[in-house]
């Protein structure tokens, strides 16, 4: 399934957990420490560093780029570390996360209230994942290094949907299916 | 007695650095083949398929086939005759760290303090253990670690009477609990014994031994056999998908302990198992 980002509500809609997709259009990513700061800005009152809504993060601390790359090798970090902050983008219309790992119930909660969904991709593909980058600029937090905020243009990313809008979890589901004991 | 230029240690480290992290060792290659030759889950073996290739892009185009470059782990092995030259040795390490990290183009993932959080820019300081030895040999084993799996590690003080049984329950739970945010299909590294801190440095040690070799210990041997059976029926499978093959391999390593005492520390490695040695 091909995704073009922005996304709209309707756009995630359809999906459910297990679903292969490819992503097109513009990820920002963020992680830890720039999540904090986002936290801050919006505690402050301050602009964030992009406008979430109909936009989807992507958990990533890129590698730093070889000379001719766009970008070093990007794969997926360990979701759950940005639950803490997630619900506050959530509510402020972001549409999708990328990342690995399982999610709190409250982050899938405000996903399903507000219309977000979180896509799977495979962790430690990152030579492969930064292929499909064409572009990457630091839009904020520079200072952070790899964790700066980037605005990656991407084509043909694959992912999976993970939590879906109406309850799905591969995660859940997947070891249910193969569970042997 | 013999000397030992540290500059030679410094060079050595940056290679060692740079060709763990582009270059995953033919070894684990080889179990990773052999997990997809078993998985039975189609999305485990699309999964499979693709560290395998995201494995080979990374080795021909010379980056990191991961973009956590993590913690730079050595376990250093001194015979007592030698005599190190030039500097100090921790220096040099660091040294081969920071060339390594900034000539490979590999993430610099340490800050100074995990309180302030402010990076140290080079990836250092490494984290090194000595061991002296008898005799002249140098052999250094480096041991690149994510945080995303030593995130989901654990250590538990057992008593005696929780036994062999509780240890493996243990290892299992650890596994179970870690689920998809280790990236498996995971290395188990299995400390038993020691005082509290010994076994967390064996379950770490345990990571450095090949791919799937068993302990030499025929009675640890089956237990790493046991226990890898039991993960691999839990069903959390490449990934998290759902599959067959969710550890390649456990590794236990023991030490003596007290007669009151059972520690088991549970380290997790993700599937891409960076190690590798050399000798000076």
């Amino acid at each position: 399934m091909e995704l073009r980002i922005p996304l709209s509500r309707e756009d995630i809609e359809p999906l459910r957990s297990g679903d292969v997709v490819r992503l097109h259009g513009v990820l920002y990513t963020a992680r830890d420490a720039a999540h904090a700061r986002m936290k801050q800005a919006l505690e402050r009152g301050e602009p964030l560093p992009f406008d979430p809504e109909g936009q989807v993060i992507y958990y990533t601390g890129p590698a730093p780029a070889k000379p001719g790359h766009p970008i070093g090798p990007a794969g997926p970090t360990t979701a759950s570390r940005m639950d803490p902050y997630a619900p506050l983008l959530i509510e402020r219309g972001l549409r999708g996360m990328v990342g690995k790992g399982v999610r709190s119930r409250e982050v899938v909660e405000a996903m399903r209230r507000h219309g977000c969904v979180y896509f799977g991709a495979v962790e430690g593909t990152a030579a492969l994942l930064a292929k499909c980058v064409r572009e990457a600029e630091v839009v904020a937090y520079e200072d952070l290094g790899a964790e700066a905020v980037r605005r990656l243009l991407v084509e043909d990313f694959p992912a999976v949907v993970i939590n879906d809008l109406h309850g799905g979890d591969l995660y859940r589901e997947g070891r249910e299916r193969w569970r042997r004991r | 007695m013999r000397e030992v230029r540290v500059e030679e240690v410094t060079a050595a480290v940056r290679d060692a650095c740079i060709e763990a992290n582009v270059s995953l060792g033919v070894d684990h290659l080889a179990a990773l083949r052999r997990a997809l030759e078993r998985e039975r889950s189609p999305q485990g073996r699309e999964v499979l398929e693709k560290l395998l290739e995201n494995a080979r892009v990374a080795r021909e185009e010379r980056v990191a086939f991961c973009q956590d470059t993590g913690y730079a782990v050595f376990f250093v092995e001194v015979g007592q005759e030698v005599h190190f030259t030039g500097g100090s040795l921790p220096e040099a390490i660091d040294e081969g760290v920071r060339r390594g990290y900034r000539e490979g183009y590999l993430r610099k993932s340490i800050v100074k303090s995990p309180v302030e959080r402010i990076n140290t820019g080079d990836n250092t300081p490494a984290t090194v253990y000595y061991e002296i030895v008898p005799g002249e040999a140098l052999r250094f084993t480096v041991l690149i670690k994510g945080a995303g799996c030593d995130n989901m590690s654990a250590l538990r003080m057992l008593t005696p009477a929780e036994g062999v049984e509780g240890m493996k329950r243990f290892v299992v739970e650890t596994v179970e609990r870690a689920g998809p945010n280790a990236s498996p299909p995971v290395t188990v590294g299995v400390g038993i014994g020691g005082p509290f801190e010994r076994a967390a440095l064996l379950a770490k040690k345990a990571l450095t031994r090949r791919s799937g070799e068993p302990n030499p210990d025929p009675a640890m041997a089956g237990l790493e056999r046991e226990i890898l059976e039991e993960i691999n029926a839990t069903g959390i499978g490449p990934a998290g998908y759902g599959g067959t093959e969710t550890a390649i391999a456990v590794h236990i390593e023991s030490a003596p302990t007290h007669i009151a005492a059972f520690p088991v520390a549970v380290n997790l490695d993700c599937h891409s198992h960076r190690t590798l040695s050399f000798e000076l």
